[in-house]
């Protein structure tokens, strides 16, 4: 009766499709999230998230379809992310089917949205996504905005303390240093969150080799993201939880077929 | 046909399709009398005690729960809508703690794990009775959990049970009044087959 570590693929989507390449065999349509999203759940997935890039209010509303199709067919948790600026978008996420949501931007320009998402629906709904790189704050790691080109002066230490106040149920760290170079999680950055977040730790960005994960979880992170790992058929959900199931770490494991 | 009743917002939907699978008529409501005549309840719950209570309260769910004990219809609560079964919740909101009351259909208080992180937040295995119903075929399975809350005290002989951080009561079979603490519409197939086994006993 342990709690198992979680292994979340991320899905990068747009205008109702999923745009980055992806490598399935067997697959009708490479593009299509609902599809995907099933997919990853017969290999094992124990979360799924979106992350809506849409530009345009037809793209965001596109992506409440694809949440209801997915909610309509995948039986694990789902979270969805990008775009959120208030609770009316929040409402529309969770009545489509989404468990979670995660916001990044709009709670840095106004942390208030974190309070009255919380007590609007509890704090297990809220994902805050941390996008950090490693600069000259005071801890070392600063928030980051716009897919990391954008800084933006705060120290993620203290945000992510200050988001737990105001009511975040998890924390999505994202390294944007280690993002897309698949040399790694940012270990470093892993351990100096988890020593002042009361929060379940998601660790994303960086993700290479299996070996890769277990250093992660060895840092702390309660669950481990990733996209191009599994995207590209690197390797296989089903592969990530073997190899951390050998090495002693407890994965959720199904008989059911 | 299975009725989940609707006092507030959050996921109904995958409630909705989970509980379809089973093969039964599935609808949302908030309407006293469909409730009612439900062949199975489901009260679902996101969120805070007090809040789930105070929604609740305001489409007479708690009368509707309380009347489905009495006529033995089967109502099966899930997550925050299995912790409004008892007597009492304790929830610490910013610096104060507070005490709800419940339906307090079953004794006892849902009080905060003592766990380092919370919420306990993902798949955790379950210690189950084999003489329940619920978890046949799924003995061995994880289900999802969200929540920071949990009953501790036992509830009759089909109290199955959790650990994270201490012992919580995971999910209780009592006759009628069934519920989970995890969520079986978000379990994967497991969670299916519970739901199944909880249809099929209707």
């Amino acid at each position: 009766m342990t709690l198992s570590v979680r292994i979340i693929p991320c899905l990068d989507v747009t205008n109702g499709r999923v745009v980055k390449g992806v490598n399935f065999t067997n697959l009708v349509d490479a593009g299509d999230p609902t599809e995907m999203a099933a997919l990853y759940g017969l290999e094992g997935a124990d979360e799924l998230t979106f992350l809506d890039i849409s530009a345009s209010s037809s793209g965001r509303e596109t992506t409440l379809d694809v949440v209801r199709r997915t909610a309509d067919q995948v039986f694990i948790p789902l979270t969805v992310g990008g775009g959120i600026r208030s609770v009316k978008d929040v409402d529309a996420l969770l009545r489509a089917g989404a468990d979670k949501v995660s916001i990044n931007t709009a709670a840095i320009a106004r942390p208030e949205l974190i309070a009255e998402i919380s007590d609007s629906f509890g704090s297990q709904v809220l994902v805050l996504s941390v996008d950090a790189r490693r600069a000259r704050t005071e801890s070392g790691f600063e928030v980051t905005t716009h897919g990391g080109r954008e800084g933006t002066g705060v120290d993620a230490l203290a945000w992510v303390q200050q988001a737990c106040e105001l009511g975040v149920g998890e924390i999505l760290l994202n390294s944007m240093d280690a993002d897309g170079t698949r040399a790694g999680y940012d270990i470093g950055m892993i351990t100096a969150v988890r020593a002042v977040s009361p929060v379940p730790l998601i660790a994303s960005g960086g993700a290479g080799t299996l070996q890769d994960f277990a250093a992660a979880l060895d840092a702390g992170a309660n669950a481990l993201l990733a996209a191009s790992v599994f995207h590209f058929g690197i390797h296989r959900i089903s592969d990530v939880k073997a190899y951390l199931s050998a090495a002693g770490y407890c994965i959720r494991e199904s008989a059911l077929q | 046909m299975i009725a989940i009743l609707d006092y507030g917002s959050g996921n109904l939907r995958s409630a909705q399709r989970a509980c379809e699978s089973t093969g039964r008529t599935v609808v949302i409501t908030r309407d006293f009398e469909i409730a009612m005549q439900a062949d199975g309840l489901i009260v679902p719950g996101v969120g805070a005690y007090a809040s789930c209570m105070a929604g609740l309260v305001a489409i007479q769910g708690d009368e509707i729960i309380r009347k489905r004990r009495e006529l033995e219809r089967p109502t099966m609560g899930i997550c925050v809508g299995m912790q409004i079964l008892f007597s009492q919740g304790s929830e610490r909101s910013r610096d104060s703690a507070v005490l709800t009351p419940g339906v307090g259909l079953w004794p006892g208080e849902v009080s905060r794990l003592k766990a380092d992180i919370l919420p306990h937040m993902g798949w955790n295995s379950v210690e189950t009775n084999p003489a329940g119903v619920l978890f046949a075929g799924v003995e061995n399975e994880s289900f999802y959990f969200v929540h920071s809350y949990a009953a501790k005290e036992s509830v009759g002989q089909l109290t199955t049970w959790g650990t994270y951080g201490e012992k919580f009561v995971a999910a209780v079979e009592d006759g009628s009044l069934s519920a989970t603490q995890f969520h079986p519409e978000k379990s994967g197939k497991a969670g299916l087959k519970l739901l199944k086994n909880w249809a099929d006993s209707l």
